[in-house]
């Protein structure tokens, strides 16, 4: 309850659709109900043969509900996915908000997308929650006490009964199917994203494990994992048939209740005969409002655990925030650690201890270190993606904590080593650098990064697609346009994270070679694990286990 | 629309089983729909006509028992169907892994990590859109067929004006399915697409965030995301005006067949040429005249992306096929030759090799070189045994690899593929990953003997640092030397190694070829590389011509070289 009370904070759907959304619902139903309600009235009343003109309200009231209940279905459908769109392109937008001063992830948890993409379908489930979590229980909630009180007006007892049918069939066999799907719902998710992983591995590397003889054991363990998935599928579908059975049967129970109460209160002439009809079909129409809940009942926990992923985003601490009052960008100076320290985060990494570095304008130097070092922690305390936990970092002699992020980040650009290309043109991937830069400034950067005569062989030059995550360009382009990138956004200091980190030797050492030729007056600090890129610079400092040593 | 899909019928024997009782079902749940409104009918006109309670007893414990049973029947065809769907899936999961890891011969170099990441996904995830097809849309099926059918024939016997009346408005069925299956569906199915590419960019977004972040630009995005998610709901609702029309007609034949017979009903019973019971039972029937198949196009656009996701196994499943092995056991070889081997390319309409001669000796190291696409790694491929060739043979001193056991045979190989595998496991699993059982120390001595050891001593977990999906980043470099320990721990008798310099700075190359050159002697070494000039051990250059599309090359020739 507590994360849909959230979500609708967080994505604000507009109130006076939410109610417009469940009234045409509720009337949607309700139409329906009035039409069998009025038709069973209406050929009981004939069967005593009255006169015809005695009819006629009834005659033209089931035509008018015959032709009102579809108009009014198609009003609801279209108004209640409107109102699940728009908020689904809230909660969108409200996410990228909350993970721009988040991301990169320090955890490290995401190395590979897979975090994100879940979390795209997380986003995505938020529809769901609208079009069969929130909209459907409100519709039945105000379907259903209509039905009730013209039910109880007729004939209080059959009132009663179709009030505890109502309240069965909508309230009681849902929760009971979310009790049923609760044990099991985060056991499933667990089991199928472990089947996911050996897939992949097998699907990957199946020639290795076939050379290797591993390919027996990859097989058991996909089996075992496979057999779990399948018990807890069985499980949930015996569960879904279950409630599928229940539903049927308390509406066919309830119909059958409202009829027996009324053929005991005509007997006793309590209840006028021409009503026995009406009443029951009021009721079997009435079903109609609850019985989408039990459905989605059985899978709202999986949905509301989405909803919560994407709460939980807004509710961690961003790594670093802007001060109340920032201090004014200084003017050029040098960029300096002192004695910089900050705690790992996991077993894997090792933090960085007492690490001093001083970049002075014009300085050419080398970080030199293998994985896990610590080389790309230093980079993103450079622009400020985090913070240290001991020591400063300081820009022309300003502490960067009472700097604003946005000023930190024009004076020192990272070019770092998961630069990514944009599933858009190679000019936009470019222009994001500096997107009022002049269309002659982005040509410069991208031939200062050697890419003119790779570009003018394109049919399309600069507005050719780079593909999905840069699928389409070399490894070497790749770099170069990240290069082209950060030579356009033009600041003093540029901070270069394995550049050459998917290119072959020869590409390596001439893209080196070419970044420091392109930024001639630029403070340029390269961070590598290759030794022979290093020797291109002045000067070679060596991180170790999180530590500094000049080299 | 698409009926079942053949592929998936005949190789599932589960879902024969599970439509044939779908079809039982259907017709027993016809049965008791009709049933059903004969009762609730009948109950109303012993009340009209003041009957005794006596007489109402028996009627409402028989409807209590149609009702019971009407449960029954939807709960058991909703169990069978997902049932159904759990071992299609997981039948087709295995049949996946087994076409991948026998059938032994991937034709193209390993799926890129994007593909075999999608396939994965459907085969877990499938599941559940397979059951919505095999426990709702199957069932609908039939019902959609048999239920309107009992209820024309119903109002037939009861009363034939009103069966006329339903006649009439029947034929908006057929309009109704041209709405589903014409510009509705399609376009319904392209603003699926749009909300697919939506995700895209929303991921494309998010994964490049700190790019964003570093040059200011992470907020400006943000209202970008705003702004396609308003494009893409209004794109959206225009589509569904159109296609939420389709259910529209259906509800208004429903609501006007049921006004229609309600009204006739009551003025022939006012003329007294009809009974309330046979009135009430046409009443009762009419909705559900049109009911059925009101769901059936509802779960048909719900159960496409489950015959998706099948789908998309069967391709692959259909792409593999296995060679049965041979059972000779290849005991100490001394010589293993291509001999005229030629493998026929189908995706480039040509040849990947064309009567190529290699002969490799224990003892012997020798480079395959040649322009990329001329069949280097599916050389290496022929001499693991992962592909057959299609003329000519792989001759293990003299006897054909076919007619041998193939595990056996790869028991003596070492092999570094062009892109090798990290699993997800620790480095320590990595390595050892063709003898888990190896000590600490036998892969601590390949992973120095690689050149690898000094970069796991660096990591804060060492050999218990978990790599692949997941795991942490390793650089291209270290990860082909993680494979090149995980192909020597074995001690192979045959090393192939495809490209293994690829990736190494100038430090690392000097670390490899000296570990070449140690584990040379004895074995036979095959190095595939564009450039020899690396290798500090004596060999022999053998250069493969790039093969053309159609004209055959002969055999090539074999130059002797040795290293400096």
């Amino acid at each position: 309850m507590s994360t849909l009370a959230g979500l609708l904070r967080l994505t604000r759907p507009p109130l006076g659709r939410l109610a417009l959304a469940v009234t045409l619902g509720a009337v949607a139903v309700l139409t329906g109900v009035g039409l069998m309600t009025l038709a069973g009235y209406l050929i009981s009343r004939c069967a005593e043969q009255p006169p015809v003109l005695s009819l006629t309200v009834a005659i033209v009231g089931v035509r008018a509900f015959g032709i009102s209940r579809p108009i009014a279905r198609y009003a609801y459908r279209l108004v209640s996915h409107d109102l699940a769109l728009r908020s689904l392109a809230g909660t969108r937008a409200a996410a990228v908000r909350s993970l721009a001063g988040r991301l990169p992830d320090r955890t490290g948890t995401d190395r590979d997308g897979d975090l994100l993409s879940r979390l795209v379908g997380d986003v995505d489930a938020v529809q769901d929650l609208y079009l069969r979590g929130l909209i459907p229980p409100l519709v039945a909630l105000a379907s259903g006490a209509v039905s009730v009180t013209v039910a109880a007006v007729l004939l209080p007892a059959a009132g009663v009964v179709l009030a505890a049918g109502l309240v069965a069939g909508g309230v009681l066999v849902p929760m009971l199917a979310a009790a049923l799907t609760r044990s099991t719902a985060s056991r499933r998710v667990t089991v199928r994203a472990e089947l996911t992983t050996e897939l992949v591995d097998v699907l990957r590397g199946a020639p290795e494990l076939v050379v290797l003889g591993a390919d027996g054991a990859a097989v058991e363990r996909i089996e075992r994992l496979d057999a779990e998935v399948t018990r807890l599928g069985r499980r949930d579908a015996r569960a879904g048939g279950m409630i599928e059975g229940l539903s049927v049967l308390v509406a066919g129970l309830t119909t059958a209740g409202v009829l027996a109460v009324s053929v005991w209160a005509t007997a006793d002439h309590r209840l006028d005969r021409v009503l026995v009809a009406a009443l029951t079909l009021l009721a079997a129409a009435a079903f109609e409002a609850v019985a989408p809940l039990p459905p989605a009942a059985l899978t709202l926990r999986a949905t509301l655990e989405s909803a919560r992923r994407v709460l939980e985003i807004g509710a961690t601490p961003p790594s670093v925030s802007d001060p109340a009052h920032p201090v004014p960008p200084p003017g050029a100076g040098p960029v300096v650690l002192d004695a910089v320290g900050l705690e790992p985060q996991d077993a894997d990494g090792w933090g960085l201890h007492d690490v001093d570095l001083t970049l002075t304008p014009g300085d050419r130097v080398a970080l030199v270190g293998r994985s896990g070092s610590g080389k790309t922690t230093l980079a993103e305390l450079l622009v400020r993606f985090l913070d240290p936990d001991a020591g400063r970092v300081l820009v022309a002699g300003t502490d960067a904590r009472e700097l604003a992020q946005h000023a930190v980040r024009q004076r020192i650009s990272l070019d770092g080593q998961d630069a990514y290309l944009f599933a858009t043109s190679i000019r936009e991937n470019v222009r994001l650098a500096r997107p009022d830069a002049e269309e002659g400034a982005v040509e410069e950067a991208l031939r200062r990064a050697r890419l003119g005569e790779w570009m003018s062989g394109l049919p399309q030059g600069a507005d050719t697609l780079v593909g999905e995550d840069g699928a389409a360009v070399s490894g070497g382009e790749r770099r170069r346009l990240a290069l082209a990138r950060a030579l356009l956004a033009d600041a003093p200091v540029l901070v270069l994270d394995e550049p050459t980190a998917h290119v072959d030797r020869p590409t390596a050492t001439e893209l080196v070679q070419d970044v420091l030729a392109a930024a001639p007056d630029r403070t340029v600090l390269l961070i590598t694990h290759r030794e022979d890129e290093a020797r291109l610079t002045e000067r070679v400092m060596r991180l170790r286990r999180g530590r500094i040593t000049p080299g | 629309m698409r009926a079942l899909d053949r592929r998936l019928l005949a190789r599932a024997r589960s879902i024969r089983v599970a439509l044939g009782v779908d079809v039982a079902l259907g017709l027993a749940a016809t049965g008791l729909l009709i049933a059903q409104a004969v009762i609730v009918a009948t109950l109303v006109v012993v009340a009209f006509d003041g009957g005794r309670p006596g007489e109402v007893w028996p009627l409402l414990a028989a409807l209590a028992v149609v009702v019971a049973a009407r449960a029954a029947l939807s709960g058991a065809t909703e169990t069978i169907g997902r049932h159904a769907a759990c071992r299609v899936m997981s039948d087709l999961r295995l049949a996946l892994v087994a076409s991948r890891l026998t059938g032994g011969a991937p034709a193209s170099p390993p799926d890129d990590e994007v593909g075999s990441g999608e396939i994965a996904t459907a085969a877990v995830a499938g599941v559940d859109a397979l059951e919505v097809y095999l426990a709702r849309y199957l069932p609908q099926v039939v019902l959609s067929v048999t239920v309107p059918v009992a209820v024309l024939a119903t109002a037939l016997v009861l009363d034939p004006t009103s069966a006329a009346i339903m006649l009439v408005t029947l034929p908006v069925i057929p309009v109704f399915l041209a709405l589903v299956g014409s510009s509705a569906g399609t376009r319904a199915r392209e603003r699926w697409e749009a909300l697919a590419r939506l995700s895209d960019h929303v991921l494309d977004v998010l994964r490049g965030m700190p790019t964003l972040r570093a040059y200011n630009r992470g907020d400006a995005q943000a209202d970008l995301v705003a702004q396609s998610g308003e494009r893409y709901r209004q794109g959206t609702m225009q589509v569904l005006r159109l296609s939420f029309l389709s259910g529209a007609v259906l509800d208004l034949a429903a609501t006007l067949g049921t006004a229609l017979v309600a009204v006739t009903v009551g003025v022939r019973l006012i003329g007294g040429g009809l009974t309330l019971r046979a009135g009430l039972v046409v009443l009762l029937l009419t909705p559900e005249l049109y009911a059925p198949l009101r769901a059936l196009g509802t779960l048909f656009h719900a159960s496409t992306d489950g015959l998706a996701a099948a789908g998309r196994i069967l391709d692959v499943l259909e792409a593999g096929s296995s060679p049965p092995a041979g059972e000779g056991d290849p005991g100490s070889w001394q010589l293993v030759e291509l001999a005229g081997v030629t493998v026929e390319h189908p995706d480039r309409g040509g040849a990947a090799l064309r009567d190529v001669d290699i002969e490799l000796v224990r003892g012997e190291v020798v480079v395959l070189t040649g322009p990329s696409g001329a069949g280097k790694s599916t050389a290496a491929a022929l001499l693991l045994g992962l592909r057959r060739p299609d003329a000519g043979a792989v001759l293990v001193d003299g006897r054909d690899l076919a007619t041998l056991d193939v595990r056996e045979w790869r028991r003596r190989i070492g092999w570094l593929p062009q892109r090798p595998t990290m699993f997800r496991g620790t480095v320590r699993e990595n390595i050892a990953l063709g003898d888990p059982a190896a000590s600490a120390e036998r892969v601590a001595a390949a992973a120095e003997l690689a050149g690898v050891g000094d970069v796991v001593a660096e990591l804060p977990r060492g050999y218990d640092t978990v790599i692949g999906p997941g795991g942490r980043g390793l650089s291209a470099g270290e990860q082909r030397r993680i494979a090149l320990a995980r192909a020597l721990l074995p001690e192979p008798e045959l090393l192939v190694l495809d490209e293994p310099f690829a990736h190494l700075d100038r430090e690392s190359t000097v670390v490899v070829a000296r570990a070449i050159a140690r584990v040379a002697p004895g074995r036979a070494v095959l190095v595939i590389d564009h450039d020899a000039q690396l290798l500090t051990v004596p060999h022999r250059t053998v250069e493969l011509p790039r093969v053309p599309a159609t004209q055959p090359v002969h055999s090539v020739a074999a130059v002797a070289a040795v290293a400096p």
